[in-house]
C-alpha cells in the first residue's frame, strides 16, 4: 500500500479569490491600453470594422482621425469616406510601347498617398525587361539606375495593384480587413487589419506592402486631403497598397490618379470600364491589351497594351 | 462539492509543480530564464515593429511561421499514438497516449504563440473571434486554422484532463465520454495539418506551395517528427519514473515513422521530378532550395543536411536491427526531428517566396531577435509539457490521488525524477 | 508642371479659340489643284472643341509676321543660314522643309495639305495629317499626357507641348532613384 500520508505542503498559501484576481489583472493589463491613455486610444481599440459602422459612428471616427492627424502633422487634415460613384468600375491602361522607366509615377504616388519615406514604401515597382525575352519576370531588373532611360535593348513595365475582379488577397484575409468595393477598388481598413500578411503571400503581383516599422512621414510632405480607405497616414503593423488614388477618383468630377497625371510620356490611362466612351474602353477595343499572369484567373482591371 | 474537489486537485497540482528534484528545479529555472529572455526580445519587437526581424515585403513570412508550421505537425502526431491505442485496443500504448495528447497541447500552445508574435497588430487579436470580431470563415484558410487549432487544443486538453482527473480519483475514465472524443481527435489531428497545408496550397501566387502534393507531404512529415520526440521522451519517462512502457510500443512507433518517412521521401521525389523534368519557370524556387539561384544559395547546405538526416533516419527506422537498438534508434530520432524541422520549416516557407512574385530574390535569414523570441516560445512549450508531465506522471503511477475525504489531494512523494530501481520495493498502483 | 500651364493657359487658349472663330477660315488657293479652284474644307465643330493651352512658343518669336511682313518669301528649298539656324529639322527632313508646314504668305499660320490655313493653336490638325493613328487616339484622350478629370471636361495638350515639331523624338530622361533593396530597409 502506498504511503497514505499526505504531505500537505503547499509551496505558497493563497486563496482562490486572490488567484483569480491576479490572473484577471495580468490578462487585462496585457491586452488593453493603459488606463490613463487618451480616450482616443480606447476608441481606436474598440473601433468597429468600417463596413459595420453606422453613419454617425463613422463620422465620429473620421472626426477623431482628423483631429489626430491634424495635431500630428500640424496642418488641417481632411479624412473623407467618399462612397463609390454609381455605375463606375475603374480600369487602368498601361502602354508598354511608351514607358521609359523614368519612375516619376513612383514618386508622384508616394507624395500623393502619404507613404512612409523611412522605411521606404513604393506602391509602384517599375521592372526593366529585355526586349528579346519579353515579359519574363524571372529576368526583370528592379534596381536599374543608369544615367538616362530608356536603355537600349530594354523596355519597362511598371507593376502596382491591379485591383483584380477576383482578388486572391481578399479571399484569404482572416478578418475581412480587405475587400473589393463596388467601384472595383480593393481597399484595406487600416484600423481593422491585424497584420498577419496572408494577403501579401496571396498577391501574385507583389502589390501589397507592410508597415514593418512606424511609418516615417515628414509633416511638410504630408498630403492633407485623405480618404479613410486610401491615403490617410497608416499605423505600424498593417498592410497597405495602391487604391487608384481613391481620394481623387471618387470626387465629382473625379481627378486622375497621381501616376496618370505625372507620366511625362502619356503611358498611363485611366477611366470607367462601364462607360463605352471612356479612354480605357477605347484602348480595349482598339489596342491589344494583355493581362499579367492571366493564367491565375485574378481578372485584373489593369491592362497592359502597346499603342504604337 | 465538485468545486471543492476540483480545487483540491488544483491545489495538489500546484504543490506538485512547485516541488521536485534538483534536476527538476534546474530544468525549470533554465526554461524560465529562456522564457524571460524571449519575453524581453518580444517587448523589443513590439516597441520597434517587425522591422527588427529580417522579414520584408519580398519575404513576408519567415522564421516564426516556419516554426509554427513544424509544430502543427508535431501536434498532429499525437494521433499516431491514439490510432493504434484506441482503434486496435493495444495495451502498451493506451496509458501513454495521454502523454502524446499532452504533447499536442504543448505544441498547440507554441503554435498559437508563434502566430501571435508574427502578426503586426497582436492588440487586434479580438478581430479573429467570431461574432465579436469578424472572422472570414469559411473563405479564408487562416480562419479555418484559427477554428481547428483552438478546437484541437481544447479537445486534447479536455481528454487529457478528464482522463487524468478520473485516474486521480482512482476510477476508470468513462468510456462513453472518452471514446467519442478520442475517435474525434483522429480526424481533428488530420484536419489541423490539412488546413495548415491548405493555407499554403491555396495560394496560386506561389507556385512552390500551390501543389496538390503539399497536404499529403505535411501529414507524412508530421507523422515523423512528433513520434520521434515521443520515442525519446518515453525512454526518459520509463527510466526515471515508474511508468512502464514496453519496448514493443516504442519499436512499433518507430516502424510507423519509417513508413511515414518513406511516403514523405517518395512525395519529395515526385515534386523534384515534376519541377526538373517539366522545367518551367516554376522550377526556380526548388532550384533555389536545392542548388541555389543566380548566386544565392544560403539554404542549400541546410536542405541537404535535412535530406541526409531524413534518409539516414529512414533506414535506421526501417531496418529492424537498427530500429531495435536504442543507440541507433535515438540517433534516428534526433536526425529525423532536425531533418523535418529544416525541411518543413525554413525549407518550405522561404522557397515559397523566393523568387518573389516579381522575380526578385531576397535571401532571408532570421535575426537575433527572431531567434531569441523563438527560443522563448520553445522554452514555453517545454515548460508547459514539463508541468503537465509533473502532474500526469504521478497520477499515472498512482502517487498523486485524491485522499479518503474525497477532497484533499495526496502526494506520495514530491520528487519528480527518481531512479526506477529505488522504487522496486514499492508496489505500483494498488 | 503642365497643370500650372494649363491653369494659366486656359484663358488665353479660350481667347485664341474664339478669335479663330471670329476670324473664320481664310480660303486659300490649293497648291496642286488642276482645273477649277476647289473650296477648302471648313474645320468641323468637333475639331474646334479641344481646349488646349497656349502653344509653347519661344518667347518673343510670335507673331512671326512682325518680321516676315516686310520680307520677300523665298520658296526655294534650302538650309537656312541667316535666321532660325537653331532649328535643325529632324522630322521627315528628306521629304519636307519649312514651307511645307509654315504658310509662305502668312507666317502666323500653318498650312495643311489641302491648302487650308490654320492657327498654331490648331497645330494638331497639321500633325494629324501624317500621324492619323496618333491623332485619332489623341482626340479620344488615349494618346499623350493625361491631365484634368476622368469624368469631367477633358483637358488637352497640343502635340507640340510634348513633341518639338522640328525634332519630335523624346530625349532620354534621368530616372528617379531605384527603390531601397529589402536588405537595406532598416
Amino acid at each position: 500500500m502506498p504511503n497514505q500520508e499526505s504531505r500537505d505542503n503547499p509551496a505558497f498559501r493563497m486563496s482562490r479569490r486572490k488567484m483569480m484576481k491576479g490572473v484577471a489583472a495580468v490578462l487585462g493589463a496585457l491586452a488593453l491600453p493603459e488606463k490613463d491613455a487618451p480616450a482616443s486610444v480606447w476608441e481606436s481599440f474598440f473601433q468597429k470594422h468600417f463596413r459595420e459602422m453606422s453613419k454617425p459612428e463613422l463620422e465620429k471616427v473620421l472626426a477623431r482621425l482628423e483631429k489626430e492627424y491634424s495635431e500630428k502633422y500640424r496642418k488641417a487634415v481632411k479624412v473623407r469616406a467618399t462612397p463609390p460613384i454609381e455605375g463606375v468600375l475603374y480600369g487602368y491602361g498601361l502602354d508598354l510601347s511608351r514607358c521609359i522607366g523614368c519612375r516619376r509615377c513612383v514618386y508622384a504616388c508616394v507624395q500623393e498617398n502619404n507613404q512612409s519615406r523611412d522605411p521606404q514604401i513604393h506602391y509602384i515597382r517599375v521592372l526593366q525587361l529585355n526586349k528579346e525575352r519579353g515579359v519574363d519576370l524571372e529576368d526583370a531588373e528592379h534596381y536599374y539606375n543608369p544615367s538616362k532611360v530608356p536603355e537600349k535593348g530594354h523596355f519597362y513595365m511598371p507593376v502596382q495593384c491591379h485591383q483584380c475582379e477576383s482578388p486572391p488577397c481578399t479571399k484569404v484575409c482572416p478578418v475581412q480587413a480587405t475587400w473589393k468595393e463596388r467601384d472595383g477598388i480593393v481597399v484595406v481598413d487600416y484600423n481593422w487589419c491585424i497584420g498577419c500578411r496572408y494577403c501579401m503571400a496571396a498577391c501574385p503581383y507583389g502589390a501589397r506592402h507592410f508597415n514593418w516599422k512606424k511609418p516615417g512621414l515628414p509633416a511638410a510632405e504630408m498630403n492633407p486631403e485623405t480618404h479613410y480607405l486610401g491615403n490617410r497616414p497608416r499605423p505600424v503593423g498593417v498592410v497597405e497598397k495602391c487604391t487608384y488614388c481613391i481620394q481623387r477618383v471618387r470626387n465629382a468630377p473625379g481627378r486622375y490618379t497621381a501616376c496618370v497625371e505625372i507620366c511625362p510620356v502619356g503611358a498611363r490611362k485611366f477611366g470607367n470600364l462601364l462607360d463605352p466612351e471612356s479612354e480605357i474602353r477605347y484602348i480595349i477595343e482598339n489596342k491589344r491589351v494583355f493581362i499579367l499572369k492571366e493564367d491565375l484567373n485574378t481578372r485584373p482591371k489593369f491592362y497592359y497594351f502597346y499603342a504604337t | 462539492m465538485p468545486m471543492k474537489m476540483i480545487w483540491g486537485f488544483f491545489k495538489g497540482t500546484l504543490t506538485l509543480v512547485a516541488k521536485g528534484s534538483r534536476a527538476y528545479y534546474v530544468w525549470v529555472s533554465c526554461l524560465l530564464v529562456l522564457i524571460g529572455i524571449g519575453v524581453l526580445a518580444y517587448i523589443y519587437q513590439m516597441e520597434n515593429g517587425l522591422i527588427v526581424t529580417a522579414m520584408r515585403d519580398q519575404v513576408s513570412w519567415g522564421f516564426y511561421i516556419s516554426n509554427f508550421t513544424f509544430l502543427v505537425g508535431v501536434a498532429a502526431a499525437a494521433v499516431l499514438l491514439v490510432i493504434p491505442a484506441y482503434v486496435y485496443h493495444w495495451k502498451p500504448i493506451k496509458e501513454i497516449a495521454v502523454l502524446g495528447e499532452m504533447l499536442a497541447v504543448s505544441a498547440m500552445v507554441m503554435c498559437l504563440l508563434f502566430v501571435t508574435v508574427d502578426i503586426g497588430r497582436p492588440d487586434r487579436f479580438w478581430h479573429l473571434i467570431p461574432k465579436i470580431g469578424l472572422l472570414n470563415f469559411p473563405q479564408s484558410m487562416l480562419s479555418w486554422d484559427v477554428v481547428v487549432l483552438n478546437i484541437y487544443l481544447v479537445l486534447n486538453l479536455t481528454i487529457s484532463v478528464f482522463i487524468l482527473y478520473n485516474l486521480y480519483h482512482k476510477r476508470e475514465p468513462n468510456k462513453a465520454f472518452t471514446t467519442p472524443l478520442l475517435l474525434f481527435s483522429i480526424p481533428a489531428a488530420i484536419s489541423i495539418h490539412t488546413v495548415t497545408a491548405f493555407l499554403y496550397n491555396g495560394l496560386a501566387a506561389r507556385p512552390f506551395w500551390n501543389a496538390s502534393i503539399l497536404a499529403p507531404r505535411f501529414l507524412a512529415s508530421a507523422f515523423c517528427s512528433g513520434p520521434a520526440f515521443m520515442i525519446m521522451l518515453f525512454q526518459i519517462i520509463r527510466k526515471y519514473t515508474r511508468i512502464e512502457i514496453k519496448n514493443e510500443a516504442i519499436f512499433k512507433v518507430a516502424e510507423l515513422i519509417a513508413y511515414s518517412m518513406f511516403i514523405n521521401l517518395f512525395l519529395l521525389g515526385a515534386e523534384v521530378f515534376k519541377e526538373y523534368y517539366s522545367n518551367t519557370v516554376h522550377l526556380a524556387p526548388l532550384q533555389y532550395l536545392l542548388q541555389g539561384l543566380k548566386g544565392h544559395s544560403d539554404l542549400v547546405p541546410y536542405i541537404w543536411t535535412a535530406m541526409i538526416f531524413n534518409i539516414s533516419a529512414f533506414f535506421l527506422f526501417l531496418v529492424p536491427q537498427t530500429r531495435e537498438n536504442y543507440v541507433t534508434l535515438n540517433i534516428g530520432c534526433v536526425l529525423i526531428f532536425i531533418g523535418v524541422y529544416i525541411e518543413k520549416g525554413m525549407g518550405l516557407v522561404i522557397p515559397g517566396q523566393v523568387p518573389d512574385t516579381l522575380g526578385e530574390i531576397y535571401e532571408y535569414a532570421p535575426t537575433g531577435i527572431e531567434l531569441l523570441v523563438s527560443l522563448g516560445i520553445w522554452a514555453t512549450g517545454l515548460l508547459v509539457y514539463t508541468l503537465l508531465l509533473r502532474v500526469a506522471v504521478p497520477i499515472l503511477t498512482g502517487e498523486f490521488f485524491v485522499g479518503e475525504d474525497g477532497v484533499k489531494a495526496v502526494i506520495v512523494d514530491t520528487e519528480f525524477i527518481r531512479r526506477a530501481d529505488h522504487l522496486a520495493e514499492q508496489s505500483y498502483r494498488d | 508642371m503642365n497643370r500650372d500651364r494649363l491653369r494659366h493657359g486656359y484663358v488665353p487658349g479660350m481667347a485664341a479659340f474664339f478669335l479663330c472663330l471670329a476670324v473664320g477660315v481664310t480660303p486659300a488657293a490649293p497648291l496642286q489643284e488642276k482645273g477649277k479652284a476647289a473650296k477648302p474644307r471648313v474645320a468641323s465643330a468637333a475639331e474646334r472643341q479641344f481646349a488646349v493651352p497656349t502653344p509653347p512658343f519661344t518667347p518673343g518669336i510670335f507673331p512671326c509676321s512682325e518680321c516676315h511682313k516686310e520680307m520677300k518669301p523665298n520658296p526655294t528649298r534650302r538650309e537656312l543660314k541667316d535666321e532660325h539656324t537653331n532649328i535643325v529639322l529632324n522630322h521627315a527632313q528628306g521629304q519636307r522643309w519649312c514651307l511645307d508646314c509654315h504658310d509662305i504668305s502668312n507666317r502666323d499660320k500653318l498650312r495643311l495639305v489641302s491648302g487650308e490655313k490654320i492657327g498654331f493653336e490648331e497645330s494638331f490638325r497639321l500633325c494629324g495629317q501624317c500621324h492619323g493613328d496618333k491623332y485619332r487616339d489623341w482626340k479620344v484622350g488615349v494618346h499623350g499626357k493625361r491631365t484634368g478629370m476622368w469624368n469631367g471636361e477633358k483637358q488637352y495638350l497640343l502635340c507640340v507641348h510634348c513633341h518639338n515639331p522640328h525634332d519630335p523624338g523624346f530625349k532620354p530622361l534621368t530616372p528617379l532613384p531605384p527603390p531601397t533593396r529589402p536588405e537595406n530597409v532598416k
